[in-house]
């Protein structure tokens, strides 16, 4: 079973996001997928996680998860503010929004990184909420492409399964973009 | 062709509801329930469910307009959690006590003061003697098919049903759910023919005060007293096991899933110690199962899926072989122990067995229950038993000082 938890700020598309890897997951054959999101109040700017379970067998456990295989980082600043590292497992993979490229990024521990400038990538695709971009979608295209895990075609299955035809289309556009263009450290 | 949706447990439970043509909703919003009715009312207003849907003041009178539909021959439904049942709590019992097939979704959650959004199962164990009955489900699939043998369930023997599922732990986690072709369950469920038809040409007093002997009516025909009644309730839900069990044995058929009828077994034929729990817990509590295994405990689990009318006689005959038994549960009868706890014991009275039982409190008000955590208490409660110490309640990962 691997265990994914979305670090991110409350209206980024942290739930959406797990939601849509666990429906791509499912598409591609896994027999288990879970998601759900922090459970409780959720408010907007404010750090939340969510989880995808993915695994080949239903899954049979709904608790919360204590050190995931694989963290992604939709905002870099919470690294501050919330134990990201904490909730991860050594030589885990961890995947994150930055300009920085992975072999930049400055972290301790011997984590297997990818980065992507998701912001850019979301904005180039006019991908934007609010006044903010969303960096959610082109984060899957990193997760697709340094996990291997879920691939690019079934994600982009899933984004059809969660959007309408035009968001469908722009959304899958930004995934492959993202996809392409992420920064991986091994 | 299957149609499985990757859904969260109130989506499979308001699927469960469109499939069973439901007439009349009524509902007042709580968390975590509240999508439920809101994804129903969408259904309702597009047309893609012809209901009426009720929307009132309180969860008081979400109950009165319940038995009131049913009353005039609707097949009626509710979603709830926490304060909103208790605030039916009179209604429940006017609703079983009028042997009225009403089918309410319990999205279980804690109970305050202090207020807690989050899940356990105090709400509904607290709500045990209305007269309902109660299915505790362990994954989001079960809910909605669940909710389709509630109706046939609660259309057979004149009882509500209780669909119980723990809040956010299911009612907001997604997961895989395989959506019943619609034609077939209308095969599975009849229409709902009620025992009384109230109605205009053929008007008629229905509850007024009864006294407590028996008495003849205007046609001096001699009629139940209060006692009666009750004891016609009492004898409906013990007789509802039958029931329970056929109609889940049909629904493997038709549907080629099988929830267990009263209660389901994890691993239990070799077991050295039998973990026992009702709904999400008892899921995790399978893979504490798995991973005492793995360690050399053979170790089994019993899920409780209807905890009234109580399992007795499958009780008996899941735990008789096992040295060892330790039930976790979100709920406690305070001043004496969990529910399920003090109902396994008594179900085993009088038959010889003298098995130690460790009650675990666990889970309330949404505190995080791990798998290895329940393993971990298997193992404690395992030393403690070869110690001696038969009987044991502990509260899990809860400061106790």
């Amino acid at each position: 079973m691997y265990e994914v938890i979305w670090h991110g700020r409350g209206g980024q598309g942290v739930v959406i996001a797990a939601q849509i890897l666990a429906e791509s997951a499912y598409l591609q054959g896994f027999k288990g997928v879970t998601s759900a999101p922090t459970f409780g109040p959720e408010r907007r700017g404010a750090p939340l996680t969510a989880s995808t379970r993915i695994s080949d067998h239903p899954i049979r456990t709904f608790s919360q998860i204590e050190k995931a295989d694989i963290a992604v980082v939709l905002d870099p600043s919470l690294f501050g503010i919330v134990d990201i590292l904490g909730s991860l497992k050594p030589q885990g993979l961890l995947l994150i929004n930055s300009p920085q490229k992975a072999e930049e990024f400055e972290i301790d521990g011997s984590w297997n990184i990818a980065t992507l400038d998701a912001a850019a990538v979301a904005i180039r695709f006019h991908l934007i909420k609010e006044g903010a971009p969303m960096v959610n979608t082109p984060m899957l295209g990193v997760f697709s492409k340094a996990s291997g895990l879920v691939s690019l075609e079934h994600l982009e299955k899933g984004l059809k399964w969660k959007l309408s035809g035009g968001a469908a289309a722009t959304n899958i556009a930004a995934l492959r973009a993202a996809y392409e263009e992420a920064s991986i450290r091994k | 062709m299957s149609d499985v949706q990757i859904m969260t447990g109130n989506q499979a439970a308001a699927y469960g509801v469109k499939l069973c043509k439901v007439q009349v909703i009524s509902a007042y919003p709580i968390t975590p329930s509240t999508p439920v009715t809101e994804t129903i009312s969408q259904w309702v207003e597009r047309g893609e469910l012809k209901a009426e849907y009720v929307r009132v003041e309180s969860e008081h009178s979400v109950m009165t307009v319940c038995v009131a539909a049913s009353t005039v021959g609707a097949r009626t439904f509710t979603s709830t959690s926490s304060h909103g049942l208790l605030y039916m709590c009179e209604q429940l019992h006017w609703a079983a006590g009028s042997r009225l097939p009403i089918v309410l979704a319990c999205v279980n959650r804690g109970v305050g003061a202090p207020w807690s959004i989050f899940n356990d199962q105090q709400d509904s164990i607290s709500q045990r003697d209305t007269g309902w009955i109660q299915i505790y489900c362990r994954d989001n699939q079960e809910i909605l098919d669940s909710l389709i043998q509630a109706y046939r369930i609660a259309e057979q023997v004149y009882c509500p049903v209780m669909v119980c599922y723990d809040g956010f732990v299911l009612s907001h986690t997604m997961m895989p759910v395989e959506i019943p072709d619609a034609d077939r369950v209308g095969e599975f469920l009849p229409p709902y023919k009620p025992h009384t038809i109230l109605c205009p040409e053929d008007p008629r007093n229905i509850n007024p005060v009864i006294f407590p002997w028996q008495r003849r009516d205007a046609e001096g025909v001699l009629r139940d007293g209060y006692m009666d009644m009750r004891w016609k309730l009492q004898h409906a839900l013990e007789g509802s096991r039958d029931v329970i069990v056929e109609v889940c044995r049909e629904y493997a058929e038709l549907f080629g899933r099988d929830h267990g009828g009263m209660l389901w077994t994890y691993k239990t034929d070799d077991a050295e110690v039998l973990l026992a729990g009702m709904g999400s817990i008892a899921t995790e509590a399978t893979t504490a199962a798995d991973l005492l295994r793995e360690g050399g405990i053979r170790a089994g689990v019993v899920g409780i899926r209807v905890y009234r009318p109580f399992p007795r006689a499958e009780v008996r005959e899941a735990f008789h072989k096992t040295p060892a038994i330790v039930v976790f549960e979100k709920d406690i009868s305070y001043g004496y122990e969990g529910a399920l706890s003090a109902d396994i014991k008594a179900a085993l009275y009088g038959i010889g067995i003298q098995t130690p039982v460790h009650n675990y409190i666990a889970g309330l008000g949404g505190r995080d229950v791990k798998a290895n955590e329940l393993a971990e208490a298997v193992r404690s409660s395992l030393a403690a038993i070869a110690g001696g110490t038969r009987e044991q309640q502990t509260w899990l990962n809860c400061v106790t000082e």
